[in-house]
């Protein structure tokens, strides 16, 4: 009883503490015009190099300093975090669909539609999935809707296996079987009794995947695969800082620390959420 | 054979086999009539639960029926279409399942899982069902319905859940209900008024039951024909009355041996003897051998 109140405390606290960063930076993303202090793509070379706010030398306006071309790195990476939403949003969704889709009716279907679709999966995670994705992005052109693609067309695998290990998991139960001697149809008992018991996973599953989506869209950008290079992405920002990680480790530092907090968070957000939907674990 | 009521279900003749070739069940026949608890028993393994299933059409798809006729209430289900023998199976029967917890979708408050079923299927209005629902969970001595119809599957006791499922078995009138051993999973206290239950509603509603039950002591209790399976063959049939009076098979006697008496609870208990198993294996065989040769 105690654990389990332990538990949902810290459960509780993840899906605050993670949704709560998610939204500050989404709010940033939307309103980044109105509340980036700088324009992020002016460069001002009196202004280079500029340390964050608490060190010697810092500017006003300039909260976490310039890069070497003197832009400010606190509006690229609120500009950033637009590139780094619409490509999570949209690539997460697309892999979720196509995979919870086949996952579904692999799980639940069995038989030859499992054995076609797994088998695509098997071999479709052969490949490894970072170069798959740049060769994806070198065949389709850079730019926003090719690295989109690009993930949903990788990732959608793992929305697969997990949504169709679950679905057959509860097409076994005995729900099930009794659905079907009431007479329900297969796929009525697919969507309306199987399917909201994957729901948890679904959620849980899409908002890891938007992390990934956010750490695979900036390693491409890192290796300058992603949109045109005038954009910031955080990314961009990162490959950039390690260049002059001697002269201005900031630079590298806060698109990192940016980078790891949303992904993480999309991760415990994803977890608070299987557990707020799950009426077991609720 | 003259009788002029058909039988609610006629198993005749029924045989399954695995994939491996195996027979699960032996030339099963077997017939419950119209309001009459028919106790199926037999050890675990016998296939009563593969009995169950084949009736109610969701057999496991590695399991395939080979011969044999079920009829329920005369229409044999095997020449129905596939729509049709799901929309009469959905209609005509129930099952009482052994599980309480994972026969309950685990999502779904109970009040929709419940009405769903009235409405969908037997196309009843909403406000028709939820009275309905209502009536059944008061006959199940569910004394909060409010609470239980927003209720999910696990904030509900094993007992409760199972009262819940009796109710829904009985809500649309099926003719037959296949109840497999609905007390095994609860506790020893909650297994006599769910059986009690079962008996009063089986009596008020005049269902049909095959009742799947590995203990002596509840086909006396509830039952008023049993059928006494081994290995997938039905060893015996006869009233429950004149089966406990006079056992006719070895393995009945030998079963028997093997159920406590509440009269004499300290009597040693016998298990099945070596020279009854030999006879049975023989049995088996020999059902097995004149199976094949029509059969090849
Ligand atoms: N899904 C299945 N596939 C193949 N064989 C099965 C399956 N389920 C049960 N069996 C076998 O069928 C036989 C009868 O099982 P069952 O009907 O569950 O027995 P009971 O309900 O009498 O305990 C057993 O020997 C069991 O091993
Ligand atoms: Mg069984």
């Amino acid at each position: 009883m105690d654990e389990a109140r332990i538990s949902r405390h810290g459960s509780r606290a993840r899906l605050w503490l993670a949704g709560g960063w998610l939204l500050i930076a989404l709010l940033a993303a939307i309103f980044a015009p109105l509340v980036a202090p700088q324009d992020p793509l002016a460069q001002d070379l009196m202004l280079e190099r500029l340390p964050p706010f608490w060190l010697g030398g810092a500017e006003p306006g300039y909260w976490l300093g310039t890069d070497s071309l003197g832009r400010d790195l606190l509006s690229r990476l609120i500009f950033g975090a637009r590139i780094a939403f619409i490509v999570a949003f949209a690539a997460a969704f697309a892999a979720c669909l196509v995979g919870s889709t086949l996952g579904l009716i692999a799980g639940y279907f069995g038989g030859w539609a499992d054995r076609i679709i797994s088998r695509i999966v098997d071999v479709w995670m052969a490949f490894p999935p970072v170069l798959f994705a740049i060769l994806l992005v070198a065949v389709l052109g850079t730019g926003l809707s090719s690295v989109i693609i690009a993930i949903a067309v990788i990732d959608w695998t793992r929305f697969c296996r997990v949504i169709r290990a679950e679905t057959m998991g509860q097409s076994r139960m005995d729900y099930v079987e009794n659905a079907r001697i009431a007479g329900y149809g297969r796929i009525g008992i697919m969507l309306r009794e199987v399917l909201p018991n994957v729901v948890p996973s679904i959620v849980a599953l899409l908002s890891l995947e938007m992390g990934i989506a956010v750490i695979v869209e900036a390693i491409l950008s890192f290796v300058n695969l992603s949109i045109s290079t005038d954009d910031p992405t955080w990314g961009g920002i990162i490959a950039e800082g390690r260049l002059s990680i001697h002269q201005a480790w900031w630079v590298l530092v806060f698109p990192l620390v940016t980078l790891i907090l949303t992904v993480l968070s999309f991760s415990q957000f994803g977890e608070g959420l299987r557990a707020r939907f799950d009426p077991v674990l609720r | 054979m003259n009788a002029p009521a058909k039988p609610c279900l006629d198993i005749r003749n029924l045989s399954a086999v695995l994939p491996n070739g195996l027979r699960v069940l032996r030339s099963v026949s077997l017939a419950v009539e119209p309001g009459e608890v028919r106790a199926l028993v037999g050890e675990s393994g016998a296939g009563k639960t593969m009995i169950g299933k084949a009736v109610l059409g969701v057999l496991p798809p590695s399991v395939r029926i080979v011969e044999g006729n079920m009829l329920l209430e005369g229409e044999d289900l095997g020449r129905l279409a596939p729509k049709a023998r799901r929309t009469l199976i959905g209609a005509r029967t129930a099952l009482i399942p052994q599980d309480p917890l994972t026969a309950l979708n685990p999502s779904r408050r109970i009040g929709p899982q419940m009405t769903d079923r009235l409405v969908r299927i037997l196309g009843w209005s909403g406000e028709k069902a939820d009275a309905r629902i209502r009536q059944l969970l008061d006959e199940v001595q569910i004394r909060d319905p409010e609470r239980v119809l927003k209720c999910y599957p696990h904030e509900l006791s094993g007992g409760m859940r199972q009262r819940v499922l009796i109710a829904a078995a009985f809500a649309a009138e099926p003719r037959l209900i296949v109840a497999d051993e609905p007390t095994t999973a609860l506790d020893v206290t909650v297994q006599k008024q769910i059986l009690r239950l079962i008996a009063q509603l089986q009596r008020e509603h005049g269902t049909a039951i095959l009742f799947v039950t590995h203990d002596l002591g509840v086909v006396a209790k509830i039952s008023q024909k049993v059928s006494v399976l081994y290995a997938g063959k039905v060893v015996e049939e006869a009233d429950t009355a004149a089966l406990f009076a006079a056992p006719q098979h070895p393995y009945t006697l030998a079963l028997m041996a093997a159920t406590p008496r509440y009269t004499d609870p300290f009597a040693s208990l016998k298990p099945v003897d070596d020279k009854v198993l030999a006879g049975l294996a023989a049995e088996i065989a020999a059902a097995d051998q004149a199976w094949r040769r029509p059969h090849g």
